[in-house]
């Protein structure tokens, strides 16, 4: 005969009442340790993704993603110069906000190095990849764009061409795929106003040099288009991706690249770490610290039910030893109580997650490992919890019957 | 062995047994010098007021309340000598006593059968084999028809009943029973009464009861009367249910 089932049965309203709690508690537990994944998965997406063996990016920096990185696009064809080099593609990312149908609309601009690259790697859900120079666009659909949609960024209109799925930066905000010239066009896309201001500047700086006042053509050049002044080069990229020959020595072609003073070179896998050790390691550890709060709430919480429901049967558990019932008895009876409600709370957050967890606004993973690991925590800390009630019962003297 | 030489073989024998509680001034003797001895098949009315000692005695003899002095024999086997336990209790307890009070003190989360079943299983006996005899128990003493009630939807006498079938189910040599029948009316009571003679007489076992009610005097084989602590004096059944009347 089970006596902790019988119990349980008898006392079914209060028992479910707490194993949902202790389920609900679990459940966030779960959701914290799915929320680090889901940081992880996502920071790091990009880079596992785009298939370069190295990040070129402008010399003594963490970039393009841990910080700003600006080099010129002609580091493209330095770089395609190195031997062991297959190919080297430029790669521009920063982040927009713009109002879009009455809503902000964040996108993680990404400027791919047309032709050579069109973006054949991204895991499509819908639609194409890139298949022309300009004006086209592939979208997470995080950012709730459906195929076909066309979105006016900066003076330009995009239509949306491809969707993908799962594919945010280290912020939670969706992927926009664009050819370079694309992206640069929406970074650097400033109002008319201000490029009359900005010609007229330079025209003002021009005069006040001799050079300027001796030769009035100079004057003439300086106020007209930026890409007419061969002092003022392309516009920066934010750094080139480098993809090895086969059977290339991969430290030979890092050691040459990092020798040159403008640039830094990281390999997949710094770049990761660059990735995880910065963005991700303060939102790790706060998650971490919540997370051991939340599990000793839960073993505090489980400890003081278990202690109540022993209290509750002080007098039976007298009349067990009255009649001769051993010690382990009693703290079977105890120890399963507390192992099943922390197993059904487990299984309860579980079930729970798994229709709660895809609609929070950021990805939450639950992997195998995590579930084991927080399993192996649940029957700690339900083992931890029933010692209280334990004690409590083993020190209950056959006597107290009488009382 | 006969009935006649089980009877006569000693259940219980307590000998000098004392109990003091505090010291000092505030020493009390609740047990001064007992002396007891109750055969198989026997059934004994302890009788006395308030604060006597019998139910001091009664705990003494059911081995959760150690003397201070005295020696305890169950069924021929040493027990205790003084407060040093010669047995492991516990073991002792589940093998050889049954007990029986004045609330049923039946588990509330398991039903009738459970209630006596648990009682075997505790000592061992397979689960199937303990459901067997636990229903064999119930009906022998009329209550199978109550046997997957729980508790609180059984009455004061079949709740008492199911105690007692819970106290029989080890074939225990003594059983010990304090104001058994104090919560029943005086007809269950005596019911009550007449199943402790009965299983007394039908099982061999020594049947011990601390009682108030003396009308149900005439049912037992011997009474013993304390007081203070110490043990008047032990009359025939016959003779104490003539005092009473007169």
């Amino acid at each position: 005969m089970n006596l902790a089932t019988k119990d349980i049965r008898h006392n079914f309203g209060r028992f479910a009442l707490t194993t949902v709690g202790v389920g609900l508690l679990l459940m966030i537990v779960m959701g914290m340790g799915g929320i680090y994944r889901g940081l992880i998965r996502e920071a790091t997406l990009l880079v596992e993704r785009i298939g370069a063996d190295f990040w070129v990016v402008q010399g003594s920096t963490r970039g393009p993603f841990a910080e700003i990185s600006r080099v010129p696009p002609i580091l493209e064809d330095r770089v395609r110069g190195v031997p062991g080099v297959a190919s080297a593609r430029r790669f521009v990312s920063h982040t927009i906000q713009r109002e879009f149908r009455g809503r902000p609309l964040r996108i993680v601009v990404q400027g791919l190095a047309w032709p050579d690259d069109q973006g054949a790697w991204l895991p499509l859900v819908a639609g194409r990849s890139l298949g022309r120079a300009h004006f086209e666009m592939v979208a997470d659909r995080s950012l709730g764009l459906p195929l076909g949609e066309r979105v006016k960024l900066g003076k330009d209109v995009y239509e949306v061409v491809g969707l993908t799925s799962g594919m945010v930066g280290s912020g939670g905000d969706g992927l926009g795929f664009f050819t370079v010239s694309d992206a640069q066009s929406i970074q650097f896309d400033l109002p008319g106003d201000a490029i009359r201001l900005d010609r007229q500047s330079r025209r003002a700086r021009a005069e006040a040099m001799d050079v300027g006042r001796v030769q009035p053509l100079l004057l003439e050049r300086s106020a007209g288009m930026s890409s007419g002044i061969p002092a003022l080069g392309p516009p920066m990229v934010s750094a080139v991706l480098v993809t090895l020959e086969p059977g290339a020595e991969p430290h030979a072609v890092a050691a040459t690249i990092a020798s040159w003073p403008d640039v830094t070179v990281y390999s997949k896998q710094q770049q990761k770490d660059l990735l995880l050790s910065g963005m991700v390691d303060k939102a790790r550890r706060q998650l971490g610290l919540f997370r051991a709060l939340l599990i000793i709430i839960s073993t505090i919480i489980m400890a003081l039910i278990i202690y109540t429901l022993t209290l509750d049967k002080v007098h039976d558990i007298a009349m067990l030893k009255l009649i001769g019932a051993r010690n382990s008895v009693i703290v079977s009876l105890i120890l399963q109580q507390a192992l099943l409600i922390g197993a059904l709370g487990y299984g309860l957050a579980y079930w729970l997650g798994t229709f709660a967890f895809p609609r929070f606004p950021r990805l939450v993973m639950i992997e195998a490992p995590d579930l084991v690991q927080l399993a192996a925590i649940v029957l700690g800390i339900s083992v931890l919890a029933s010692l209280l009630g334990i004690w409590k019962a083993v020190r209950v003297e056959p006597n107290k019957v009488l009382s | 062995m006969t009935q006649t030489s089980a009877q006569s073989t000693a259940a219980l024998e307590a000998l000098n047994l004392t109990k003091v509680y505090g010291s000092g001034n505030t020493e009390v003797i609740a047990m001064n010098d007992v002396t007891l001895r109750v055969s198989r098949g026997e059934i004994v009315a302890l009788l006395g007021p308030s604060g006597a000692g019998k139910s001091t005695l009664l705990t003494a003899l059911g081995l959760i309340n150690p003397p201070n002095s005295g020696r305890i024999v169950i069924g021929g086997t040493p027990v205790m000598d003084g407060p040093r336990a010669l047995v492991d209790l516990p073991a002792f307890r589940r093998r050889h006593l049954g007990f029986v009070f004045q609330k049923a003190n039946l588990i509330p989360f398991l039903n009738a059968t459970e209630n006596v079943q648990v009682a075997l299983e505790i000592n061992d006996v397979p689960p199937r084999a303990a459901k067997r005899r636990a229903m064999e128990l119930l009906d022998y003493l009329g209550v199978a028809d109550r046997a997957d009630n729980l508790p609180d939807a059984l009455s004061g006498g079949q709740q008492q009943r199911v105690a007692v079938a819970r106290a029989l189910a080890n074939h225990p040599s003594l059983i010990l029973a304090d104001e058994p029948t104090a919560a029943l009316d005086s007809h269950r009571g005596r019911q009550v009464m007449e199943l402790f003679r009965k299983v007394a007489h039908e099982r061999a076992a020594a049947v011990l009861v601390v009682t108030h009610d003396h009308r149900s005097l005439d049912v037992f084989d011997r009474t013993c009367e304390m007081e203070d602590g110490r043990l008047r004096g032990t009359l025939e059944a016959s003779t104490a249910t003539a005092q009473t009347l007169a």
